[in-house]
């Protein structure tokens, strides 16, 4: 009998990593909510959430708690199944990408090397990519299914915005391939790790566009078009209660938080602590630097995401448009022209 | 069975079961969700070839572009299911046996072909798939065809563009 004739070792250790990834990506972005409170209260000049617990640490157990407990409503004018599918393809779409991320090198335990990512393909970057455009089927279906004309105008409105700039997304990362010369992105970081200089040397400009485009995509301030509330009340999720809204407000914080790991990954170096030689320490402890330095790098760049946020004022439709097509685009291409023409006077 | 038959036999079923019902859902915009999920299980048949390239390809551009704006259009339309003209029983009919006729050559024709009988399918090997030698494929042996096609690519970018000028 050689059913599934295969090494199931291999299939448990996926598992766990992928449950560990989750999970902690989840913890995190539990506690990047409060910290998108307590940032924009010192921004604001006010002390923001401090009741709950210690410095207000349990706060978003109370704010998780509070969702779950509301009351479940679908509209009876809504389309149930799709209604419900809205949010969850919003999350999984949003926790997808964590599968091409490299957390670190590799620890050694009971024998097995294990590697800290949970596939290297050959087609890494372009895997993020289709993830991505993904994302939008769960804000359009979950705002066409409400059967609500505010919903679906926001939902339309994020579909276009998301495709608009899916494309300059798209060109910075040609030009990032052609430096790189390769898709997966272990070893687009284990280059960095091995060279003097980070990517974001190379494609300064080429990091502000997907930095920027990122920012769309994650319907983060200044691009949260999709949520205008006081143009269109609350945006795709206003027939949402409960914990499906819950799953909305969550994946904007996963997508920010993943779309932060991929800029570290792709510009900054990833798991690489700067001025450290890894090969002096054992291994296991490599490993262990080395998610963390990842992780400091994701915090510092979601800070950066809320710090946008509460300082720059919402875009107009029509601004964020012409800035889509008419300037990231542009730009995108002269990145690209630019690094074509300096790997070509390399040569 | 191994596991790669057991993927091939749950893809294969859960593309067909999506197609069909791409065809008998009422309403248009189900419809293209079942298409988005045919776009999938034909992705993962690409995979189980070990064309990568080929299979996230497709999820970018069928699946993540052309579905959204299939929908979008769906949407803005807002195509009603009891509004929708309903076609005759005959104009039916016609459709199923036209339809089953071709299907019958299809099968026929594989059948009868004799290239295809007692080869084997590579599974899981053979790099053609893979982006290198994709690549070296397009840019060196059909690098004239690839480039004209791009220029077709082009033609369609510009007749958009006029077309939303006027």
């Amino acid at each position: 009998m050689t059913l599934l004739a295969f090494d199931w070792a291999i299939i448990i250790e996926k598992l766990i990593l992928i449950a560990i990834i989750v999970l902690t990506t989840l913890l995190i972005t539990l506690y990047t909510t409060f910290g998108e409170r307590k940032v924009a209260a010192i921004l604001q000049d006010r002390p923001g959430p401090n009741r709950a617990g210690p410095f207000g640490l349990f706060q978003p157990l109370a704010d998780g708690l509070k969702l779950i407990m509301k009351e479940e409503i679908i509209p009876t004018s809504a389309s149930k199944w799709l209604f419900i599918l809205g949010p969850g393809l919003a999350m999984t779409a949003s926790l997808m990408t964590s599968a091409v991320i490299p957390w670190g090198t590799e620890l050694h335990l009971f024998g097995r090397t294990i590697e800290l990512q949970i596939a290297d393909i050959n087609i890494g970057l372009l895997y993020v990519f289709a993830v991505v455009s993904m994302g939008v089927y769960g804000i359009m279906i979950g705002g066409w299914a409400s059967n609500n004309k505010f919903s679906l105008m926001s939902a339309l409105r994020a579909a276009s915005q998301a495709i608009s700039y899916e494309i300059a997304m798209g060109l910075a990362l040609i030009a990032l391939l052609m430096t790189t010369g390769s898709l997966s992105l272990k070893t687009i970081v284990a280059d960095q790790v091995a060279g003097n200089w980070w990517n974001v040397v190379y494609q300064p400009l080429g990091f502000l566009i997907f930095f920027i485009c990122a920012m769309a995509e994650c319907n983060r301030t200044p691009f949260d078009l999709p949520e205008a509330e006081n143009e269109l009340n609350f945006g795709y999720h206003q027939e949402y209660s409960s914990m499906k809204l819950g799953f909305y407000l969550f994946a904007e914080y996963v997508n920010m938080i993943m779309s932060s790991a991929i800029m570290a990954s792709m510009y900054f170096g990833g798991y690489d602590l700067p001025f450290f030689d890894e090969s002096t320490v054992a291994p296991n402890i490599a490993a262990i630097i080395g998610v963390g330095t990842l992780l400091i790098k994701i915090v510092l760049f979601v800070f950066l995401f809320m710090w946008i946020r509460w300082t720059i004022p919402r875009f107009r439709y029509d601004q964020l448009m012409n800035l889509g097509w008419k300037k990231m685009i542009p730009l995108a291409l002269l990145n690209m022209l630019i690094t074509g023409a300096l790997i070509l006077s390399k040569l | 069975m191994n596991i790669l038959e057991i993927l091939f036999f749950a893809l294969s079923a859960l593309a067909i079961i999506s197609a069909v019902m791409v065809l008998i859902s009422k309403n248009p915009i189900h419809s293209v969700l079942w298409l988005i999920l045919v776009f999938f299980a034909i992705s993962g048949h690409y995979i189980l070839l070990n064309a990568q390239f080929l299979a996230i390809v497709n999820i970018i551009v069928y699946a993540g572009a052309i579905m959204v704006l299939f929908l979008f259009v769906m949407m803005l339309m807002n195509v009603k299911k009891d509004k929708e003209p309903q076609k005759q029983l005959w104009v039916k009919l016609t459709g199923v046996i036209a339809g089953g006729s071709f299907l019958t050559l299809l099968i026929a024709l594989v059948k009868q072909n004799t290239s295809f009988q007692g080869r084997d399918v590579l599974l899981k090997d053979g790099s053609i798939g893979l982006i290198h030698p994709l690549g070296q494929a397009l840019f060196t042996d059909f690098v004239v065809p690839f480039e004209i096609s791009s220029v077709l690519f082009l033609s369609a970018m510009v007749g958009a563009v006029i077309i939303g000028k006027k």
